[in-house]
């Protein structure tokens, strides 16, 4: 088997990377947003992404950058992925735009059509059972920038098929992808580790134990960490951090998960990491 | 007058990437990649700023690493699309 139309539900950063990689291996690709301004955005950055590939993944066979863009649509109206064979969903992580989402989606696709919900940190058997069938509901946590990473997190909610498993590991063959697969609780093993970072490294930052920089550079020099706490925190953008604390914090009940008022603080003054050019850094603008 | 235009391009380059990775200083021969200074995702930003801000068109043909691995090269690279 081989899948040949995929479905995309957010054109965020997640979003865009995705539909990068399902481009460069050849599947066609319906990219989904509620806004025409975001969706416009998406594909400035899909185009670029596909035209800068070459550079940095050297095992792609040649292609042309232009001709592989016709693989792409977009569209803000949803009914348009009733012909997908997968769905892969990124929106917000917010439980009632999901929840919205879940309902449309079931309604509109085929009943061997698989979910994957690509959250941070929301229960995947929560997402399955707003759908009827979750059985094919599973969690694929994507790292950033997707089409970089060669590893996915896959998550199998609770009533998770091994069909549906089996689905998800021919779809990452496709994409040159292996993947982890691992049980559902908030936070799954990535995100329920990482925020502790994040959010302790912006406590030590408030702190004035250290600057930004140094915070990171421990991470990278001493850890041998790719990248500190700070800079992913700005690349995956800190209201997604925040909001994936909050969901933590009110799942596990736990105190050590509760926001860093400086994390919160940024993000109430729109300092949203790389993606509004400010952060614990500051980006310039390209 | 083209050894001014080769230092201006030059200095625009390293102030794009010292500001972008937030470190004091960096040599023009410096390899930007393999020393680790920058990952890969800082390489899509380089040549979105080369071509915004030198006004050229990064071709399929041009995307080879050592065109953009130093502050050197990158120099050399946008001069030669300059003259083209």
């Amino acid at each position: 088997m081989r899948y040949n139309k995929i479905g995309i539900i957010g054109a965020g950063n997640i979003g865009i990377g995705v539909a990068t990689d399902l481009i460069l291996h050849n599947i066609k690709t319906v990219l989904i947003d509620v806004s025409g301004e975001i969706l416009k955005k998406a594909k400035s950055e899909i185009e670029k992404n596909l035209r800068f590939a070459p550079l940095y993944l050297k095992n792609l066979k040649k292609f042309n950058a232009e001709e592989i863009q016709g693989r792409l649509s977009l569209c803000t109206s949803i009914e348009k992925i009733s012909d997908c064979e997968f769905i892969i969903e990124n929106v917000t992580e917010d439980w009632d735009i999901k929840q919205k989402v879940y309902h449309q989606l079931n309604d509109l696709t085929p009943p061997d059509v698989c979910f994957g919900v690509n959250t941070s940190c929301i229960s995947i058997t929560k997402v399955g059972s707003i759908t009827t069938k979750p059985d094919k509901v599973v969690g694929i946590h994507f790292m950033n920038p997707v089409y970089l990473k060669s590893t996915v997190e896959v998550i199998k909610g609770f009533h998770t098929s091994d069909e549906t498993l089996n689905n998800v590991k021919l779809l990452f063959e496709q994409l040159d992808k292996s993947a982890i697969i691992v049980n559902d609780y908030p936070g799954f093993v990535s995100n329920r580790i990482s925020h502790l970072f994040m959010n302790e490294a912006a406590f030590v930052l408030q702190d004035q134990v250290a600057s930004a920089k140094d915070i990171d550079d421990i991470f990278k020099k001493c850890f041998g960490h790719k990248m500190g706490p700070l800079e992913t925190a700005d690349l995956i953008g800190l209201d997604t951090v925040m909001y994936s604390l909050d969901i933590l914090y009110n799942s596990y009940g736990d105190p050590k998960f509760r926001c860093c008022p400086l994390l919160r603080k940024l993000v109430y003054a729109g300092n949203l990491g790389r993606k509004t050019g400010r952060g614990f850094y500051e980006y310039p603008e390209i | 007058m083209e050894h001014i235009n080769k230092n201006n391009i030059n200095q625009k380059i390293k102030n794009f990437i010292l500001n972008a990775i937030q470190i004091p200083d960096l040599r023009d021969d410096d390899n930007l990649f393999e020393t680790g200074i920058v990952n890969s995702l800082f390489a899509v930003q380089l040549l979105t700023f080369l071509e915004k801000s030198f006004n050229i068109r990064v071709s399929p043909e041009d995307l080879l690493m050592e065109n953009f691995q130093s502050v050197d090269s990158a120099t050399s690279f946008v001069l030669h699309k300059q003259s083209v």
